[in-house]
């Protein structure tokens, strides 16, 4: 028989009360609100499941969740093949490797915040460099502070801007770990550029894309600062993302109960398509 | 199918070579012959696989031809010059099915599916991997890993040559000896070119029919095993060959006779005309034994490697080797070695530098 040593419980406990600390016990708090109506004088009431009922059926947070599914379906669309196009051109050996490398991991560098001003000011219609220029040179109509549609185009190009070099990275992590051999036996096999692509990069680089994706999808899926700074939301709502909801139900109207559930709500669905993700990129390992 | 030739090979990885230091290989020309099973040997750094690369096309020399059956093909790619390469560590297609893996060098160059699933089965059979066919690649173990390389080196049955490149690393040393074997088979039963690196002499001597050995992008000696045991054309190949290696003992010339330690030592035949430059005796340990008389040792080590005995011992600060079979005397001892006569040779600057005597018989 295997006797069981307990004490890795043990060195667990520091990081348990941690945790707890950070994260458990303010989302008990959550989970505390979500069920309660509050008023002044900390007076609560009991709500039971209200809150959650009222955010599933409000049409509110399903525009907002259209939204934000719409966001992050789209930065994942463009970034993805980008960074592995990026990743894919760029050179493997020599005095041009660090060039491309840090001038990659810049964007990754800047505070969301900044990102934010930064895009808002350059994009603006009549003094930014970007507006200005699409406006008055090209003739193009473009003021993302009227028109949804350009507010639209511009936080999905800063979002590409600012996090398409985390796909670039991790993929050129995979395409680097390639030995040569391959390439050499690709050409001895006859393979076309396609087929080394398919059967040789793809599937060294799925592991890192895997990861790659999950962390774009979680970081687009609660962003909040980026276009909370460039838009604020609007013009009118239309782009108003999850988070940027949650904070105006919270912080905006006070309604603490309802955004207590939101939340939970918000996270599970989170939580949920993580899940799926990667059980559904990773499913081919196992045989 | 072909006759492969390399005529006046140079090659160096620096743009400008400036000296013969340079060059990863230095002047090579060498003829391989349809159907052959050749071995490259040598020391890690040699040039070995910068020569294997050459041929196979993906390097192009910095001088000189690679010719298939005549037609130059020095500038032709991997693809052009129909060849197959099995590699140091087993390359598979992951994602791919075994089936799949050795059926893709078919599919590429546009072969019906028939032929496809003919070649394929034939080649699984002679792999004995038919009951994985089926599987996925990824989850083999390293030798058959390999085995699906080589398969799809082997699936094509027109290629010029497969080349294979140190193939058994990275295998565990019980199957090293069972894919040697069915190497060699597999070498007999599809009669097509095949050459082997290595830096194992065991994997060489046994695999091939002609061993080509190389030493600091050289080569040294091309000949049968046997030749190379017995006639080593360089002091390399007979210390590099053999376990323990042939004994390379400092020799100067007086009156005519080489002489070792102040003592005459017995060529197996006159010296060529013109020798000069720093002398050196070569015997095998096989044939150095001990007697009542010759030249003065002493015993500074005996080890039984079972089949034999391994005696070393010491000429002044000399050390020599020779094989015994039987009656070891103890360390410390002192003995009188002789060298067999017809198995002593003088080498000048590394190279061979005796005739083999005209009267004698040179077995």
């Amino acid at each position: 028989m295997k006797t069981e040593n307990q004490k890795a419980w043990f060195f667990v406990l520091p990081v348990l009360l941690l945790v707890a600390f950070n994260a458990l016990i303010p989302m008990m708090t959550v989970v505390n609100y979500s069920v309660q109506e509050t008023f002044g004088d900390n007076l609560f009431f009991w709500e039971g499941l209200g809150w959650f009922e009222q955010i599933l059926r409000s049409d509110r947070f399903h525009a907002a969740l259209g939204r934000q599914f719409m966001f992050t379906a789209l930065i994942l669309i463009i970034e993805v093949p980008l960074g592995i196009a990026i990743a894919l051109s760029m050179p493997r050996k020599g005095f041009w490797v660090p060039v491309c490398l840090v001038l990659m991991a810049l964007p990754m560098l800047i505070p969301w915040n900044v990102v934010g001003a930064m895009w808002n000011i350059f994009a603006l219609p009549d003094i930014g460099l970007l507006g200005y220029f699409l406006n008055h040179v090209l003739g193009i109509n473009y003021d993302m502070t009227q028109d949804p549609v350009a507010a639209w185009v511009t936080i999905i190009t800063m979002d590409v801007w600012h996090w398409t070099s985390l796909v670039v990275l991790l993929a050129y992590a995979g395409l680097v770990s390639i030995p040569d051999a391959y390439y050499q036996a690709a050409k001895i096999d006859g393979a076309s550029n396609w087929s080394v692509f398919r059967f040789i990069q793809l599937p060294k680089m799925k592991n890192v894309l895997t990861i790659a994706i999950l962390l774009r999808f979680m970081d687009s899926f609660n962003i909040y600062t980026e276009p909370f700074v460039l838009t604020g939301g609007g013009p009118g709502n239309s782009t108003t993302l999850l988070s940027i909801d949650l904070v105006k139900i919270a912080l905006g109207q006070f309604d603490l109960g309802p955004a207590a559930a939101m939340s939970l709500i918000y996270f599970a669905i989170t939580l949920l398509v993580s899940w799926l993700f990667y059980t559904l990129m990773t499913k081919d390992d196992l045989n | 199918m072909a006759k492969i030739t390399l005529k006046n090979l140079r090659h160096s990885y620096f743009p400008a070579p400036k000296g013969p230091e340079d060059y990863a290989l230095k002047e090579v020309d060498l003829d391989w012959q349809d159907g052959g099973a050749y071995a490259l040997l040598g020391p890690s750094g040699c040039g070995k696989s910068t020569l294997l690369n050459i041929i196979s096309g993906l390097l192009v020399p910095s001088e000189g031809q690679i010719l298939f059956d005549g037609n130059d093909m020095t500038t032709a790619t991997p693809d052009q010059r129909n060849i197959a390469q099995v590699f140091q560590f087993p390359v598979i297609y992951d994602t791919m099915t075994v089936y799949e893996n050795l059926a893709f060098p078919l599919k590429n160059r546009g072969v019906d599916a028939a032929t496809i699933d003919k070649r394929v089965r034939e080649i699984a059979e002679m792999l004995e991997v038919t009951d994985m066919l089926d599987r996925r690649a990824a989850g083999l173990s390293p030798d058959n890993k390999q085995k699906i390389s080589m398969g799809r080196g082997l699936v094509r049955d027109d290629v010029n040559v497969v080349m294979f490149d140190e193939p058994l690393t990275v295998i565990d040393p019980h199957l090293k000896w069972k894919l040697r074997t069915k190497l060699k088979e597999l070498h007999q039963r599809v009669g097509r070119t095949m050459i082997y690196v290595t830096h194992d002499q065991t994997e060489a001597l046994t695999f091939a029919d002609q061993v080509v050995v190389m030493e600091l992008g050289e080569v040294v000696q091309v000949g049968t095993p046997v030749e190379l045991f017995e006639r080593p054309a360089h002091t390399f190949v007979g210390h590099f060959i053999g376990s323990p290696g042939m004994n390379v003992l400092p020799a100067e010339m007086r009156n005519g006779t080489a002489h070792f330690y102040g003592h005459p030592v017995a060529l197996e035949g006159p010296i060529k005309s013109g020798t000069s430059g720093k002398l050196e005796i070569g015997i095998r340990p096989e044939f150095v034994s001990l007697s009542d008389t010759g030249i003065e040792a002493h015993v500074r080590k005996v080890s039984d490697v079972g089949r034999h005995i391994v005696v070393e011992v010491e000429v002044g600060e000399h050390r020599v080797s020779a094989i015994l079979n039987g009656n070891p005397p103890a360390k410390g001892d002192i003995v009188h070695l002789q060298f067999q006569q017809n198995q002593t040779r003088l080498y000048a600057d590394g190279w061979l530098a005796t005739d083999i005597a005209s009267q004698e018989d040179a077995a």
